[in-house]
């Protein structure tokens, strides 16, 4: 009697390696198929019989970490196939943005330690205060403090090098996706996808099974809505106030009714609810479903994000009283810290889930 | 609600007890306290474990006049019971059966309206979506659904409780003793009515091999290990009325690395019908070709039962690994038959002999992989006769057989009210559902999805009888 029994579905062989050990779980996925239905993540995988590693990669990060995939699962712990598609998709995952992050070494250490931001972000108030003191003022509101052409002198290099490494990570996960050319309707197809965050919609609008069990609740995709769209009103804001300086010639500050003010507000507001609600419900969560070593990370993003948030709106409130300039220097500290660990931090995932997305609309269009 | 001590457990007298934890012992569990009784369910797994069969399950058959929930077309009470017909050669209780297609229907909408969802169409290779209704994430999410459906109803749910016997007095259950997690002291369970819905006893090797002969030790089980058929023993020794053939079990073919136990969906395979299959001495022993797979799957958990130490090898070349449904494990390749034998622990020159007939028996045709294509051996013992392809481009591929046992037919007799018989005719408060009576309707062979309608069938009557008893 001689059975080949060295499988791939032996959990213990290959669990170190996150690429090889998705790779395992997808294989017994790909053979149950029970879960197509739930997100885009099933059918991408019947797509195919064997996977490359950029095949891995891509379905990495299109998973949502919804987790209906394993309620569902008559195969997880203590089942011998031991499936934890969530947690091995986020492993992956992470190790990718890791893989492809430039320079490599601040990725390693940004996703995985809150305690790195923590420091990053005091960096950010220290130096915020310093040129504040350093610096002359000239101007009125927040420019008394700091001139326009300091912030300006700051922030462009703080803006643009970051884009620069997420440029160079994007490039480098395309290629290994296997990516094409990529079309207006390929954008517009990702772009639906991301602003309903239909693939935490559990298939048929009932949610998903982040914080609750095998209960299904929509509180993720409310609470993960509040921090994208707050995100980009408080950007919008920026950039209204960019073009009002330069196109308009109108400076700050400006009025409540003014375009940085109608969309900075309610954004910050909508920043910070939405990152509270996250870490409330990354409380209720089991974390055997996340990445693994990656939670003190990603909830120090958070904080950080949502303290960028909060600290723009009390910046707000205080304005014409002698608070304005150390809230300014915590909140362009916070900003500052923000940028510049963009392409390191969890923010990183919003740029590659946008690509997973666009390459998703270029899969689907090729098999139909 | 979930408690396992037994303390709270023994101090009551319940209105209905579940004994099972699957999706029949659900439906009858939420009947019930929908109607206002006080529900413990007795689940023998834990937790984790929870629904027996019914989480390794995908879909439900149903009768229906025109589109229904995710169902297309028409799938009316005859066609059905046709297609019952067939598969059981009529070893089947006619007025049970029709019973159970007729209410198929009004189940479909019950099952949303209580948690579960289904897929709106089906993807796969299986043509189904006109007969069957696929759940959205397989039968565990059924499970999960129906869980927190009773949860909400205020259904006590006892994991870990493992019910040894039903004590009955006359026509009457008055109590159970059961167990509760390692602990093997005895407790009393009192109520007033009883469902018993805890499943077959495939999980136990000793009663199968008892029934089918020491062969039945190399069988793998690919559903729960719990179910062990405690209860539906405990019956048969009282004396209650059985039916089905105590000797028979289901079994199909499967990936012979498969798990003991609990393998599930992942495990099939459906390479047959495009390979040349051999038993341990490189020999065939069936047409391969008789049909598509789905349709000839059962018949082959048998053939491979009958042959030595209960083991055949499916073998392909690299023509045909891309014509069907990946499988849990990967094919065992080779450059050459010879080394494919060595691989595979086959007589490496058996094996050559077996492939250079088969392959010399291949006649030219138009090979159609997707229906009865008449491409057949000539002048073979047994014919392969569709898909009959010379097994000739490297690399060769093999999958190893065993027959995987799904569920076993001996089960208690019950009435269209689902109420068990016993020795002296209906008993006053014992009800059964699920596999543990499928055997009155299901005397042999095995319809796709068509458990689960027995389930949910006879579930709900059962928990709607039972209720009705103690109201």
């Amino acid at each position: 009697m001689s059975l080949d029994v060295t499988l791939q579905t032996d959990p213990g062989l290959i669990l170190d390696d996150p690429v090889a050990e998705a790779r395992r779980q997808i294989e017994v996925c790909n053979a149950c198929r029970y879960c197509e239905g739930f997100c885009s993540v099933f059918p991408a995988i019947t797509r195919d019989k064997v996977f490359a590693d950029g095949d891995i990669t891509q379905l990495a990060n299109l998973c949502h970490n919804c987790r209906g995939c394993y309620y569902a699962c008559q195969y997880t712990a203590p089942h011998e196939f031991d499936l934890n598609l969530p947690r091995a998709l986020a492993a992956a995952r992470v190790d990718s943005w890791e893989r492809f992050a430039w320079p490599d070494g601040p990725a390693r250490l940004f996703q995985a330690r809150g305690e790195a931001l923590a420091a990053a972000l005091v960096a950010g108030f220290a130096l915020m205060f310093a040129a504040i003191a350093a610096l002359p003022g000239g101007g009125a509101g927040f420019y008394a403090w700091l001139s326009h052409g300091a912030m300006v002198a700051i922030f462009l290099p703080a803006f643009l090098l970051p884009l620069v490494a997420v440029a160079v990570g994007l490039r480098r996960y395309w290629n290994e996706v296997g990516g094409a050319r990529v079309t207006w309707a390929d954008l517009r197809d990702a772009v639906q996808s991301a602003g309903q965050m239909k693939n935490l919609s559990g298939g048929q609008g009932q949610g998903c099974n982040f914080e609750k069990g095998t209960r299904f609740s929509d509180a993720r995709r409310h609470v993960h809505h509040a921090v994208m769209y707050g995100f980009l009103l408080c950007f919008a804001a920026t950039s209204a106030g960019t073009i009002l300086h330069y196109v308009f010639d109108m400076q700050a500050p400006y009025g409540f009714w003014s375009l940085p003010k109608l969309l900075g507000v309610p954004g910050g507001i909508l920043l910070v609810a939405g990152c509270a609600g996250m870490l409330m419900l990354r409380s209720q969560a089991d974390p055997a479903l996340g990445a693994p070593g990656r939670s003190s990370g990603e909830r120090g993003f958070i904080w950080l994000l949502g303290f960028a948030g909060l600290s723009g709106l009390a910046l707000y409130a205080v304005r014409g009283t002698g608070l304005t300039g150390p809230l300014l220097a915590l909140h362009l500290g916070a900003v500052l810290a923000f940028f510049l660990v963009t392409p390191y931090s969890k923010m990183a995932h919003g740029f590659y889930r946008f690509a997973a997305l666009v390459r998703e609309a270029q899969d689907k269009k090729a098999r139909t | 609600m979930t408690r396992t001590d037994p303390k709270y457990l023994t101090a009551e007298t319940w209105d209905v007890v579940i004994v099972g934890g699957g999706n029949a012992a659900l439906c009858a569990a939420i009947e019930a306290a929908e109607a206002g009784a006080r529900v413990l369910i007795l689940e023998g797994a834990p937790e984790a474990y929870r629904g027996g069969n019914s989480r390794h399950t995908r879909n439900f058959r149903c009768m229906h006049h025109g589109a229904l929930g995710p169902l297309i077309e028409t799938y009316d009470e005859d066609e059905f019971w046709q297609d019952l017909l067939r598969v059981t050669a009529g070893k089947t209780d006619e007025a049970l059966a029709r019973h159970a297609i007729r209410t198929s229907a009004e189940c479909l909408p019950w099952m949303q309206a209580h948690g579960v969802r289904f897929q709106p169409s089906l993807a796969g290779t299986l043509s189904l979506d006109r007969t069957n209704a696929f759940f959205l994430g397989g039968g565990k999410a059924l499970v999960n659904a129906y869980y927190l459906t009773a949860q909400d109803l205020g259904v006590t749910v006892a994991y870990d409780a493992q019910v040894r016997h039903v004590a009955i007095d006359g026509a009457c259950a008055t109590h159970l003793t059961a167990t509760f997690g390692d602990d093997e002291t005895l407790h009393d369970i009192k109520g007033r009515a009883f469902v018993l819905a805890s499943g077959g006893f495939q999980a136990d090797l000793d009663w199968l091999a008892r029934a089918w002969g020491p062969a039945a030790r190399n069988f793998l089980i690919r559903g729960t290990p719990y179910n062990r058929g405690v209860v539906l023993k405990d019956m048969v020794d009282q004396g209650a009325i059985t039916v089905g053939d105590p000797t028979q079990c289901h079994a199909v073919a499967i990936d012979g690395r498969a798990p003991k136990f609990d393998g599930g969906i992942v495990t099939r395979l459906d390479c047959v019908p495009f390979s040349m299959v051999v038993n341990k001495n490189a020999d065939r022993f069936y047409d391969e070709g008789e049909d598509v797979w789905p349709k000839r799957y059962a018949i082959w958990g048998r053939l491979v039962a009958a042959q030595p130490d209960q083991v055949a090898y499916s073998i392909i070349d690299s023509r045909a690994i891309d014509l069907f449904m990946p499988s849990v494990y990967p094919p065992i390749s080779a450059g050459t038959i010879e080394e494919l034998a060595r691989k595979l622990g086959l007589p490496p020159e058996a094996l050559c002999d077996t492939v250079a007939q088969f392959n010399a028996a291949c006649r030219p045709g138009t090979f159609q992989p997707q229906q009865l294509d008449g491409v057949a051996t000539e002048g073979l013992t047994p014919p392969k006769t569709n898909w009959a392809r010379r097994i000739a481009e490297p690399p060769f591929y093999a999958y190893s057989l065993r027959p995987g046992v799904t569920f076993t037919y001996l089960g208690l007799k019950v009435d269209q009210s689902a109420r068990a018989t016993g020795p002296g005719g209906r008993y006053d408060n014992i009800w059964s559902a699920g596999e543990m009576m499928a055997g009155s309707i299901l005397g042999q062979g095995y319809l796709a999805g068509f458990g689960m309608t027995i389930g949910t069938v006879f579930g709900r009557i059962a928990g709607q009888e039972a209720a009705a008893y103690v109201a």
